[in-house]
């Protein structure tokens, strides 16, 4: 029984602020293992904020937050992470495959160089994401679906139990978000816990099996088929939301 | 006889002032990447700058002109004025610029009081001060080059065992933390670094001008190549050629500063670079613009040919 128990991330009483403007508000969030969950909320609903203090990026003024039942820094070589696509300089000076290799640099530790064994393993998550044509390709001459693509190959590296992903569908092409969803769905049939940030109400029930609704508070979370209702969406948006359900 | 006797000793002046600024064109070229990389090329000036008072009150509290107090003073002052501009950000709304921009005149200023201060009191000992404003390669001795080729040497070592930990902290901060990097520590090292590089151009190239020592090189270097490794060496090349053709300028002429003559030669450099690089050159960034228009030419000749032919 107590295996069931395990939560993958367990949010506790999170509340997160700039300056003195709440963020996050109390927020309390279970994910159980193997599941593919969505993020959803409003513009300045905390969304990437949430996933920073999930990964201690950023410091709570409360609260709790657990990786299968342990704090994140025990549990930073399970957890994989997709920033922004828009938070780095894509004419940094360096090429696809040293982008992905990175992944590995956590495993590494200080110092420690990458090698051969890091390279075959970045080889290979570009072959998941089908860039392993591009591997030597400077990251300035990059579409934005490539860029995307990039980024997911490098937390593949990083071999996780659990992944955070800001927005990995922002400014792709249609072939790309459904390589990516496909990507995701693998991940979870291999086990693995997948918490996306996500902006496009109308796929949400399409791609993931649990969604959390967010606007500062958490109105809700649970299965999609439960929580992803009209009343619950409008409550979120504050009944700005042109999504209708057919 | 007598003639020879001072060809050499000048011989021997300027082969040190040039090695001299070959190192120091090396260092700050090499670290400026960096800086350029993180869009950082502001903090340079305001290190620059911050460091003057430091080697006014080294002066001051030692009444020695040994370059390695002096540097110490100036290392000191430059990294409490970084400290302070970061300060400033966090603990107020202030925007970075503006508490550069504060900053770095606050300690200038402060650091133009000092030296006149110095000045007046006529210490015999105190000529010599005021290169630290527009530099005077001229006065690089050997102990100098000494100084700034072992904290020099150790400064590029540094870059060179963390090199993964600084590249991943320039590319992608955030990331960086997310695996356990403590990017507070390398930020740290690399301001670090920086404040190195600056303090040991100071003699040489002044606290006005330094921070171009940090800028140009690599700014150049960045439009031959795509790869880290290879833009920070050709960045410490360019500094090295900068350095050496602008000491060595104003060492043949009395009275030239060095430091407008070095930033002068880096101009040419980053010039040569904007426009005739490969790739990235504004040349070949014309020529491909043609030949792009050109094959767009004939595709469009071909797609209205095509309909034509079938009409017929």
């Amino acid at each position: 029984m107590q295996a069931l128990e395990t939560k993958a991330i367990e949010v506790t009483d999170l509340t997160v602020a700039y300056q003195d403007k709440p963020v996050l508000w109390d927020i309390d969030l279970d994910v159980p293992p193997g599941v593919l969950l969505s993020i959803v909320g409003p513009n300045g609903a905390g969304k990437t904020t949430l996933i920073k203090a999930i990964l201690g990026l950023v410091r709570p003024a409360a609260g709790n937050v657990l990786i299968y039942d342990k704090p994140y820094e025990m549990q930073r070589r399970i957890v994989g992470y997709v920033p922004q696509r828009g938070t780095v300089d894509w004419d940094f000076p360096t090429n696809v495959l040293d982008v992905v290799m990175m992944g590995r640099y956590g495993a590494l530790g200080w110092i420690r160089r990458p090698g051969r064994q890091e390279r075959e393993q970045a080889l290979y998550a570009l072959e998941k994401v089908g860039m392993e044509a591009y591997t030597t390709r400077q990251i300035s001459q990059l579409s934005g679906g490539q860029q995307q693509r990039v980024f997911l190959a490098r937390a593949l590296v990083q071999d996780a139990t659990v992944y955070l992903m800001d927005e990995p569908f922002q400014g792709v092409d249609a072939t790309t978000e459904r390589a990516i969803v496909t990507l995701l769905q693998e991940l979870r049939a291999n086990g693995k816990t997948v918490v996306v940030v996500h902006h496009d109400l109308q796929t949400v029930e399409d791609y993931f099996d649990w969604v959390m609704l967010l606007n500062i508070r958490r109105i809700a979370s649970g299965p999609v088929t439960e929580i992803f209702t009209p009343e619950n969406l409008r409550e979120t948006y504050g009944g700005r939301v042109a999504f209708m359900k057919e | 006889m007598e003639n020879l006797n001072i060809l050499n000793r000048l011989d021997y002046t300027l082969m040190i002032v040039a090695v001299g600024a070959a190192l120091l064109g090396t260092v700050s070229g090499a670290l400026g990447t960096y800086a350029v990389l993180r869009r950082q090329s502001l903090l340079g000036d305001a290190i620059s700058h911050a460091a003057l008072p430091g080697i006014a009150i080294a002066f001051l509290l030692t009444g020695s002109k040994t370059p390695l107090i002096l540097v110490l003073g100036a290392a000191i002052a430059g990294w409490l004025g970084t400290l302070l501009i970061m300060s400033v950000v966090r603990l107020t709304r202030i925007k970075y610029d503006s508490a550069l921009g504060i900053v770095l005149s606050t300690f200038f200023g402060f650091g133009l009081v000092l030296h006149t201060l110095i000045q007046r009191t006529g210490n015999a000992n105190q000529a010599g001060l005021d290169t630290f404003l527009f530099g005077q390669a001229a006065t690089i001795l050997e102990r100098d080059v000494w100084t700034i080729g072992i904290l020099g040497g150790i400064a590029i070592i540094i870059t060179f065992v963390f090199w993964k930990e600084l590249k991943l902290l320039v590319f992608d901060e955030g990331f960086a933390a997310s695996l356990g990097f403590s990017t507070r520590a390398l930020d740290i090292l690399l301001t670090s670094l920086l404040v190195i590089a600056i303090v040991l151009g100071l003699q040489a190239v002044g606290a006005v001008l330094m921070s171009a020592m940090l800028v140009a090189p690599a700014v150049a270097a960045r439009q031959w190549t795509n790869r880290l490794s290879v833009m920070m060496l050709l960045a410490g090349g360019f500094g090295a050629l900068a350095g050496v053709s602008g000491t060595i300028i104003s060492s043949s002429a009395t009275r030239i500063p060095t430091g407008p003559t070095i930033v002068l030669c880096a101009t040419v450099v980053v010039g040569f670079s904007i426009v005739f690089a490969a790739n990235r050159g504004l040349l070949w960034d014309r020529m491909r613009q043609r030949r792009n228009r050109r094959n767009l030419k004939m595709e469009m000749d071909g797609l209205f040919k095509q309909p034509q032919q079938g009409d017929d």
